[in-house]
């Protein structure tokens, strides 16, 4: 972790108007579940609907989606990732520092909104809020490595990471049964499914292979954006 | 002292190459590179500044390569061409944050003192998105000078800037260079590099096209042919009186533009003797045009000569 780095980073996701634009997350999700909890009582449908679909299948992706490329991607579109990389700092650090901040604020924003949002619905029953809490954890940190990345080797990063958390995830995780087993949401899912009352959740992958895929996943992110960000070409302007 | 030695580079990209076996050495004291538009003088600061690999050929510091080795940075200071700098830190946030970046034991103490070079202080405590392009330019040039460095590289530094933040910095830039520090800038402006840098080098379409001294270039420039487009009351008559003088080297009537072209091997003596003959002929000027004075095809005759 540099201390510099982490503040630099920080200030440049929750200043401005991005802070505002991450609110509307935890605030759609609070939102939605006291008017559920006010309007039709403590149905686990409900619930799973709620905290599963709504919260991790689309909230959290696309959470994780602007907080992890803005870490790092707005620096590099902008030029000022520069006045990072013109220091003898080792770039796997600067790497792990903006993650570190990118997961923390994507499980402020989510983790703690699904874990509210679950009691207010629920309250401890099947253990929903708490299961659907540990996945938004999991998943958040997973998707937060995976869009960092993205942000290191692509100029299109949002459009790449819409496709996946929304194309590939949501729609073709729809339909194909194999799409379905590689999805951040799904290994989120098993470790959600492990922690709640037995019965109350499924998922399609088992939770010993959620964990491996979701560490190579954050793992791999992490080494390639780093060996990315070392070799990083700024873009001749002539 | 430092130096940064570019062996036989090249680089391109795709089918495009920007920079073509170019070899040179930067030593210390201020060194001008100069040259037009699209050059590859930005792609030659990039790759001395280790964002951007060669494709053939080699970029150090004393020895030591520059790409994909983030310790040179303990000796090189940069400025970049790009504005975007933190626009929400204030300038003295800005410039603290890079004096962490670079670890230094006192970074309040290293901040302070590099915004007091660049003659700062008075707007630290503003957000730098509000400074003005001058303002800007000034405190990049603070956050590359926060740890002392030996080497200092400028892209285009003056790009933008007013009469009087422009000889601010170029006196900035001297007591570096006066320092013994290796400083160079680049700039497609011929008089800006005049003012400033002794030393040139002079990059054209990718290629090294002259180096050395100032002065010696200046007068490859001035006394190299020049071409001239010249419509009068009476274009035969003119061209007679010309080429009897040895400052005209050749005239050619051009009947489609009803025109001379007039090529003058002395700018001095040609630009002074055109008058003076068309007044004692009785002979009116319409157009007094040079045809090939543009910053390219100034560069291209070094390149040729």
């Amino acid at each position: 972790m540099n201390p510099t780095v982490a503040r630099l980073t920080l200030r440049g996701l929750l200043g401005r108007r991005r802070g505002l634009l991450l609110l509307v997350v935890p605030v759609l999700l609070l939102l939605v579940s006291a008017f559920a909890a006010a309007s039709s009582g403590n149905h686990h449908d409900l619930v799973v609907d709620i905290l599963g679909k709504l919260g991790l299948g689309t909230l959290l992706p696309i959470l994780g989606l602007v907080v992890g490329t803005g870490a790092i991607a707005t620096e590099i579109d902008d030029g000022s990732i520069v006045y990072l990389l013109a220091k003898p700092l080792p770039r796997w650090k600067i790497i792990t520092t903006k993650l570190t901040v990118a997961i923390g604020i994507t499980w402020a924003f989510s983790a703690v909104p699904m874990l509210l949002s679950g009691l207010l619905m629920y309250g401890t029953k099947e253990g929903l809020a708490l299961a659907y809490t540990a996945a938004a954890l999991v998943a958040g940190a997973a998707y937060s490595a995976l869009f960092l990345l993205l942000g290191v080797v692509t100029r299109h990063a949002v459009v790449a990471g819409l496709a996946y958390a929304l194309v590939w995830e949501s729609v073709i995780g729809n339909f194909v049964e194999g799409a379905r087993k590689l999805s951040i949401q799904q290994w989120g899912m098993a470790v959600a499914e492990s922690v709640a009352a037995e019965g109350s959740l499924t998922s399609v992958v088992s939770l010993g292979a959620a964990v491996v895929l979701l560490l190579v996943v954050a793992v791999a992110a992490t080494v390639l954006a780093s060996v990315k960000l070392a070799g990083l070409t700024l873009a001749s302007e002539e | 002292m430092a130096t940064i030695t570019i062996d036989k580079v090249s680089r391109w990209f795709g089918n495009v190459v920007a920079v073509n076996d170019v070899s040179m050495s930067i030593g210390p004291g201020i060194t001008g590179l100069l040259g037009p538009n699209g050059a590859g003088k930005s792609t030659l600061i990039h790759m001395m500044s280790g964002f951007l690999a060669p494709s053939t050929g080699t970029v150090t510091l004393d020895g030591a390569p520059i790409w994909r080795n983030q310790e040179v940075y303990r000796q090189i200071g940069l400025v970049p061409e790009r504005e975007s700098m933190y626009d929400y830190l204030t300038g003295w946030e800005f410039v603290l944050a890079n004096a962490e970046l670079h670890g230094l034991p006192h970074p309040g103490a290293a901040a302070r003192k590099a915004l007091a070079l660049v003659e700062m202080e008075y707007a630290q405590e503003r957000r730098t998105g509000t400074y003005s392009k001058g303002m800007k330019q000034r405190v990049k040039m603070a956050s590359a000078l926060v740890h002392d460095p030996a080497v200092l590289l400028l892209d285009e530094p003056f790009n933008g800037m007013d009469p009087r933040q422009r000889l601010q910095l170029m006196d900035l830039l001297r007591r570096f260079g006066a320092d013994g520090r290796t400083v160079l800038f680049s700039s497609h402006i011929l008089e800006e590099v005049e003012q400033l840098a002794r030393h040139i080098e002079v990059v054209v379409a990718g290629r090294h096209a002259a180096s050395g001294d100032f002065r010696k270039i200046r007068r490859l420039m001035t006394y190299r042919p020049h071409r001239y487009l010249v419509r009068s009351s009476d274009d035969r008559k003119l061209a007679s009186a010309l080429i009897a003088d040895p400052s005209t080297a050749g005239i050619e009537l051009d009947w489609q533009e009803k025109a001379l072209r007039i090529q003058a091997v002395n700018f001095q003596g040609f630009t002074t003797l055109l008058p003076q003959v068309a007044q004692r002929a009785g002979i009116r000027l319409y157009t007094v045009a040079p045809a090939d004075e543009s910053l390219e095809s100034v560069f291209s005759y070094l390149v040729s000569a």
